[in-house]
């Protein structure tokens, strides 16, 4: 009878077809980010792509990533935080104040600036979580509010300059063998962690891609992982922000995909009555996710003021932004419930790389305002079209 | 020569992977009333938006003649233009505006450059008056029920030139006295000779309603006749290719005597302190299935997700599952109590469409799934392909966003999320509506197999045969109360619509719990 027809067997024919969509979606991705990389070398005669730029440029970009992974969380769950440059800049600056002022070592601060950030996230998560005021007026007011605490505690100083150690989190970096030490280990967990994926998947009689397909994408991801090492060891080795970057990603990735927390956060995005009746606690799993946006923006004002090693009032202006606009290149739909955190990653360093590029091909400030901007609705643009 | 209305010659369209249809002849008389039946999947939907101009031309094979001449729709405008009108499922009213700012939404009346409302509301008064519909054209139409939404919308389409209507499930949502509205309505366009399409699982309606019958089965025409020549059990048998033995497959099943759900004078009301359950007391058996008939509003759905956790306003009484007193305040409540509940509406509560069936499947039962608090990706395709088999899901992939799929293999999503958390009462909110015969029986079936495990069941319906058919014992609701309880022997329809309409308890009533 033709309607026995079991999924296993549509699985068969049809999956081809399915996986090749998906992935061209996300190639785009990295062929505009290819397509900027060849652009600016030959705009910039090779500069770009040298050891130097390279190290400079995912430095760089340490921040917004750092956002961008807490901001894909916020609007998969169908919220949006404006507050978190403002939020950068207080939490670097109150670090910077305990420091300079108050004398406390580079770890307290360091921790001070995390928990500072996350209890603000749980002031704002409760206000939209349990108020049910919008996320967007919320986090709008405390832009306001953060940056004005930011301007009364420093009395509108540049407060400086931060400790040696405090320096080194945002301006060190890994030296030569540790670099290609932790290359080769993470090689070594990818190779190990798809084979046993296989097999489990084998031993549950699931269908499992061919073998040259996960070991190409395996060989794929461990040249490009010795290619970057290469790169940056030939300067002064993988900057340490990036590797917070890299780590940082490595745990939200986890969390989004493999634990009930991600899960719900999607869920909730994408049909929040849906979710609720299907047991889901919408307001705790959104409390936490603002929590977390707290605490990431943290991280990044520790990173800021360790890079520029001094706090200012404006630290941080208009970064949220630029983490929004990340996300968004990487896919993330602002109607929530769609997003990648690897995707808002590519979509910071190709904002990194307008910003870098222009630079150094010495182009007016302005028009990288205007660049970025164009790039933005271009992306969002591409994004929707290719769902027609 | 008999004058065709349309004629939609050799239709063929491709999606990736799929033909949905093939070579399809649709011919329409000018001035009748035309039934387009088939079950979910069978490729009506697409068929009417080749004609709609939603698949503009070049994106299909074949021809399309109105009247006569050749056409080559390349949006919905031009189809709009030719005199065709949809009305889908999913209403398109702005909900926010008047009833009359709706029937006149962008017709030349408010085209003008200062909008003369005096002129509007009058004419939509006049408009409404003419179908019989006692509604101010000043209401906002939020504020209306769906059934007089959907009427509102077919108005709307009216004020235009419109020779094609077309309906799609019109009367899936709409109460016993709005389709009689909907049914004179479409007697009187019919004698001003307005030809009508008009699609719907109800076969009851096709049967009293059509002048012919079209029917389609996996992307092919099987068959054009004129009513006379057909019965109910021939569509059917049509549309599923196959014998159906009986529409509802109820199995004799022993229940056991214990009480697995026992409800209390329990009252619930609304956000705004009004009381719409008022004092119902009712019992569940293991193994049970219970009807809960009624007309749409009587207060079933808001009495079961109340229940279920899931209303926001106040509730009194006492609910017992298994002889223990409860305190369900939430969903996740009701979840760790055994309860499982399958809303009226999948779209809006019962799934996330942008995900794919494996997520939906395993949202309310992630915990199954996990190790040490990690998602198992493995085991969870594993448990969602054990289940969706067991429910005959069709679809191209466990990954596909469960938004593309019919409603039928939805509903089974549904059911599969629900399942796999094995519930001790299911509650089924109009468990079958806008679904395929076959996908129906399936979900019959289903229900057999769970009542044997000892599941006790709760089947809200608000179609008396399916409720008569497939329930062991049925409560009657009306405003909030219950009206009347009858076991599967006693019940007719004459006793049930009786409660269910307000009348006092019928004296065939008893009283078993």
């Amino acid at each position: 009878m033709s309607r026995q027809l079991s999924t296993v067997n549509v699985n068969e024919q049809r999956n081809k077809g399915i996986s090749f969509k998906l992935d061209l979606q996300s190639y785009t991705l990295m062929i505009a980010l290819v397509l900027i990389a060849v652009i600016f070398s030959i705009f910039t005669g090779g500069e770009y792509l040298s050891s130097r730029n390279l190290s400079n440029l995912f430095t760089q970009m340490s921040v917004i990533a750092v956002l961008a992974v807490g901001m894909t969380l916020v609007i998969v769950a169908g919220h949006i935080d404006l507050s978190v440059g403002s939020l950068v800049g207080l939490t670097g600056g109150i670090a910077a104040i305990l420091q300079v002022w108050h004398g406390w070592s580079t770890f307290s601060v360091v921790f001070a600036a995390i928990i500072i950030g996350a209890i603000l996230g749980l002031w704002q998560g409760w206000w939209v979580a349990y108020r049910a005021v919008p996320a967007f007026i919320v986090t709008l007011g405390g832009m306001l509010v953060f940056r004005g605490i930011l301007i009364g505690l420093s009395k509108g100083q540049t407060i400086a300059p931060m400790s040696e150690s405090f320096k080194q989190i945002g301006n060190s970096y890994l030296p030569y063998v540790p670099g290609y030490i932790l290359a080769l280990v993470s090689i070594v967990i990818l190779v190990f962690w798809t084979i046993r994926n296989r097999s489990k998947r084998m031993n549950m009689g699931l269908m499992i891609p061919a073998a040259t397909v996960d070991y190409g994408k395996v060989a794929v991801y461990s040249i490009f992982i010795l290619l970057i090492t290469y790169m940056l060891n030939r300067y002064y080795g993988i900057p340490v922000p990036f590797l917070i970057v890299a780590l940082l990603s490595i745990i939200f990735i986890f969390i989004s995909n493999k634990t009930a927390f991600g899960r719900y956060i999607y869920a909730i995005g994408g049909n929040q009555e849906a979710a609720a009746l299907s047991g889901i606690n919408i307001k705790r799993n959104i409390l936490w996710v603002f929590i977390i946006m707290g605490g990431l923006s943290g991280v990044a004002g520790v990173l800021l003021t360790s890079r520029l090693n001094a706090a200012t009032v404006n630290a941080g202006n208009m970064y949220e932004l630029d983490a929004i606009a990340a996300c968004v290149i990487g896919g993330t739909s602002l109607m929530g419930g769609k997003g990648k955190i690897f995707g808002a990653l590519i979509g910071a360093l190709i904002m990194a790389s307008i910003d870098n590029g222009m630079s150094i091909m010495n182009i007016e400030t302005f028009w990288q305002y205007i660049v970025k901007g164009l790039i933005l609705i271009i992306a969002v643009w591409i994004d929707i079209s290719s769902k027609k | 020569m008999e004058t065709f209305a349309l004629q939609m010659k050799g239709i063929t369209k491709d999606f990736p992977g799929v033909r949905a249809l093939d070579n399809v002849t649709f011919s329409v008389r000018k001035g009748e009333i035309h039934a387009l039946c088939g079950e979910n999947g069978a490729g009506k939907s697409t068929l009417m938006k080749i004609l709609s101009g939603v698949y503009p031309h070049g994106t299909y094979e074949g021809q399309i003649l109105i009247n006569g001449k050749k056409v080559q729709f390349k949006s919905i405008k031009e189809s709009q233009d030719a005199g065709i009108a949809i009305i889908y499922q999913e209403l398109a009213l702005v909900g926010e505006m008047t009833v009359a700012e709706n029937l006149f939404l962008g017709h030349d009346l408010m085209r003008s450059k200062i909008i003369n409302w005096n002129k509007i509301y009058a004419e939509a008064q006049k408009w409404l008056d003419q179908i019989g519909l006692d509604i101010d054209p000043e209401t906002k139409v939020k504020d209306l029920t769906v059934g007089k939404q959907q009427l509102i919308e077919i108005v709307k389409a009216l004020t235009k030139k419109v020779d094609i209507l077309i309906l799609d499930e019109p009367t899936a949502a709409l109460t016993e006295s709005d389709v009689e509205i909907l049914m004179n309505l479409l007697h009187d366009l019919r004698s001003k000779g307005v030809t009508c399409i008009y699609i719907s699982h109800k076969l009851g309606e096709v049967m009293s309603l059509a002048d012919s019958v079209t029917i389609l089965r996996d992307g092919k025409t099987i068959s054009t006749d004129s009513i006379e020549n057909l019965t109910e059990d021939m569509i059917i048998t049509k549309m599923v290719g196959r014998e159906l033995t009986e529409l509802f497959p109820y199995e004799p099943h022993p229940i056991r005597n214990e009480k697995i759900l026992e409800v209390k004078n329990y009252s619930v009301f609304d956000e705004n302190g009004k009381q719409v359950i008022q004092d119902v007391s009712f019992s569940l058996k293991k193994g049970e299935i219970l009807g809960f008939s009624g007309l749409i509003g009587a207060g079933r759905s808001e009495l079961f997700i109340s229940l279920f956790g899931g209303f926001k306003g106040k509730k009194t009484g006492t609910v017992l599952i298994d002889g223990k007193p409860t305190n369900i305040q939430k969903p996740a409540d009701a979840i760790k109590e055994g309860l499982a509940y399958v809303s009226e509406d999948r779209k809006r509560y019962g799934l996330v469409l942008g995900m794919d069936i494996t997520k939906n499947t395993t949202l309310t039962a992630l915990n199954k799934v996990m190790k040490l608090k990690v998602i198992d990706e493995a085991l969870e395709i594993k448990s969602t392909e054990d289940i969706t088999k067991k429910m005959n899901l069709k679809a191209p992939s466990l990954e596909a966003a469960v938004g593309q799929l019919s409603g039928g293999n939805q509903q089974k999503i549904v059911l599969s999320k629900w399942l796999l958390n094995d519930p001790k009462i299911l509650i089924l909110d109009e468990p079958t509506r806008g679904i395929d015969v076959g996908a129906k029986y399936e979900i019959y079936k289903i229900m057999n197999d769970l009542v044997k495990q000892g599941v006790g069941i709760i089947m809200i319906s608000s179609e008396l045969p399916e409720v008569m058919g497939m329930s062991d014992r049925i409560l009657v609701m009306s405003e909030g109360r219950i009206t009347g309880e009858f076991l599967r022997e006693e019940a007719t329809q004459e006793n049930i619509m009786r409660c269910a309409t307000g009348g006092k308890k019928s004296v065939q009533t008893t009283i078993n719990s």
